[in-house]
């Protein structure tokens, strides 16, 4: 399979890998895929008070372009707010990376990274406010 | 830096035609070009001297007469005439086939073509965790209808050599035709057709440092002679079960490469035994969690087939064909050429069916890699190859969520996974 050059350079050289700690606040964390499929995105998002993502972090478990998807995500929804962060769609991301068709679920699988970040820190959030109320 | 070129450590799909090969097959493409079913001239009588001491060479690899030996185009040509060309053949005798569910799709989707058009029944064996075929499964198998039982020798993704022996001896006793694809074992482990009880036999020169598009099916013509109905009609060559001219370059390199093997086939055994064992110790002397797939024993000497824990397969091979890309930083390091069982490597979007059928969950069945040493690799290759694995595989877990989580002591069979 060839890879296009966007693909390769986020494989070799990924951006925004890691893991904030987990309690730090205004972090919402997303974990999808399963092992068994052959992919897994960690996504991380650091939220500020008015719901603009400051910083990502991630790690995947996948193919090259699976990696380059999530590598690209992270760059992709800093400075965005959280509202213009949910309206990112996949062929986004496949426009791009020119993933080809067998390559789509990759960038499904960044999308739903990043709707499960969101509701992770929407909900970290209500409970934290709740705590404090 | 260690080598200069590619690595090659794919041998299972294809080798390499060894240069004596070559060597041998170039005057049959120019000068001694004649056709070997041209009886009137010496054209015609020089090609034909020429296949006749090439089946020679071919039978002698595996004990058998050399006028057992029938031409096709490969392994998967003599799989389909093994198997559909028995069933034809012995329809009235019955329709029962029995193969393993580890088998070459070669046999498998022969056996399951059979099927669909309701010319046989098939009962695909299951096989233990090492990916061996119980004899004794065999046996209890073999009913009144059975006609044939095909069985490989070697498998090509895990290595695991089948006792085909034994098999042959249960075949013979129940009265049904045996059957081995032995396209892995041929010319790196000995076979004797006469010792095994091998009635017909697969093989491809491509495997075996020959060219492409040349292989044989060995077919008994005695105690007891096998009969089949042809796939392939025409001029009535290779007695009738297989017409069309005889491709005598390819037969020349494929006799030629198989005399190279009967004669360093235990030297060669050993030393890329030596090789395989080297990148294995070193890999598991540098790396946690890394799982062998197939038999500790009693595999092909140069398989190595390896799960590495958390690790996707196919990013894995992108890292290690690395400078076929036009990736800077790796731009200097020589591409390293290896195979995965991951869904991602797979046209069917579906991991290896064969690590399935050993009982390896598809997590780790998505983090496989095939390495297949050949004659032509060196310790230098090997140990370039192993330090390329080592770094690579430790920057993927870096990557990797899953290595993360399991370092943490997350058990991962717990968790709620996210299914798509
Ligand atoms: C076990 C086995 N059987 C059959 C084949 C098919 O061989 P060929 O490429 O000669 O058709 C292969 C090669 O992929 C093989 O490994």
């Amino acid at each position: 399979m060839a890879y296009s050059e966007k693909v390769l350079d986020h494989y070799s050289n990924p951006r925004n890998v890691g893991s904030f700690a987990k309690d730090e606040p205004n972090v919402g964390t997303g974990v999808v895929g399963a092992p068994e499929c052959g992919d897994v995105m960690k996504l991380q998002l650091k939220i500020s008070d008015d719901g603009v993502v400051e910083d990502a972090r991630f790690k995947t478990f996948g193919c090259g372009s699976a990696i380059a998807s999530s590598s690209y995500v992270t760059e992709l929804v800093k400075g965005k707010t959280v509202d213009e962060v949910m309206k990112i769609k996949n062929s986004e991301i496949v426009h791009e990376l020119s993933l080809p068709p067998v390559k789509i679920h990759c960038s499904v699988l960044a999308e739903d990274g990043i709707k499960a970040a969101i509701a992770d820190w929407k909900r970290r959030r209500t409970t934290d406010t709740k705590a404090a109320s | 830096m260690y080598t200069t070129k590619a690595v090659y450590l794919d041998n299972h799909s294809t080798t390499p035609v060894d240069p004596r090969v070559l060597e041998a097959m170039l005057p049959y493409f120019t000068n001694t070009f004649g056709n070997a079913a041209s009886r009137t001239h010496g054209f015609g009588w020089e090609a034909e001297k020429a296949v006749d001491d090439a089946r020679e060479q071919i039978a002698r690899l595996i004990n058998a007469k050399s006028k057992d030996m029938v031409f096709t185009s490969g392994a998967t040509e003599s799989d389909n005439l093994a198997i559909k060309g028995v069933v034809e053949f012995y329809k009235d005798k019955g329709n029962h086939v029995v193969t393993a569910v580890t088998e070459h799709k070669a046999v498998l989707d022969t056996c399951r073509m059979l099927e669909r058009k309701g010319l046989a029944t098939v009962t695909y064996l299951p096989v233990d965790r090492y990916g061996m075929v119980d004899p004794d499964a065999v046996r209890r198998a073999i009913t009144d209808e059975t006609v044939l039982v095909s069985i490989m020798y070697a498998n090509n993704e895990v290595g695991t050599i089948n006792p085909i022996g034994e098999i042959g001896k249960i075949a013979r006793e129940k009265g049904v035709l045996f059957h081995t694809d032995a396209t892995q074992g041929v010319g790196k482990l000995p076979v004797d057709v006469e010792a095994m009880h091998i009635d017909l036999l697969s093989m491809s020169a491509h495997k075996m440092y020959g060219p492409k598009g040349i292989g044989a099916l060995y077919v008994r013509s005695k105690s007891p002679r096998v009969r089949l109905t042809a796939i392939i009609d025409g001029g009535g060559h290779e007695r009738g079960m297989r017409s069309g001219t005889l491709n005598v370059p390819g037969i020349v390199g494929f006799g030629k490469a198989c005399e190279l093997c009967r004669e360093g086939m235990a030297d060669e055994a050993q030393r890329v035994l030596r090789l395989r064992e080297r990148l294995k110790d070193f890999i598991y002397a540098q790396l946690d969690e890394v799982y062998l797939n197939g038999h500790p024993v009693h595999r092909l000497p140069g398989n190595l087939n390896v799960s590495f824990a958390y690790v996707e397969g196919e990013s894995l091979l992108m890292g290690l064909n690395g400078s076929v890309h036009p990736i800077a930083a790796s731009a200097s390091l020589p591409p390293i050429a290896v195979s995965s069982g991951s869904a991602c490597t797979s046209a069917t979007l579906e991991p290896s069916y064969v690590l399935k059928a050993l009982g390896v969950g598809d997590d780790l069945a998505h983090t496989s890699i095939r390495f297949g040493i050949g004659r032509f690799n060196t310790d230098e290759e090997i140990d370039y190859v192993g330090e390329r694995v080592v770094g690579e595989v430790r920057r993927l877990r870096d990557l990797s969520p899953l290595y993360e989580m399991a370092k943490e002591g997350i058990d991962l069979k717990s968790v709620a996974w996210q299914r798509d």
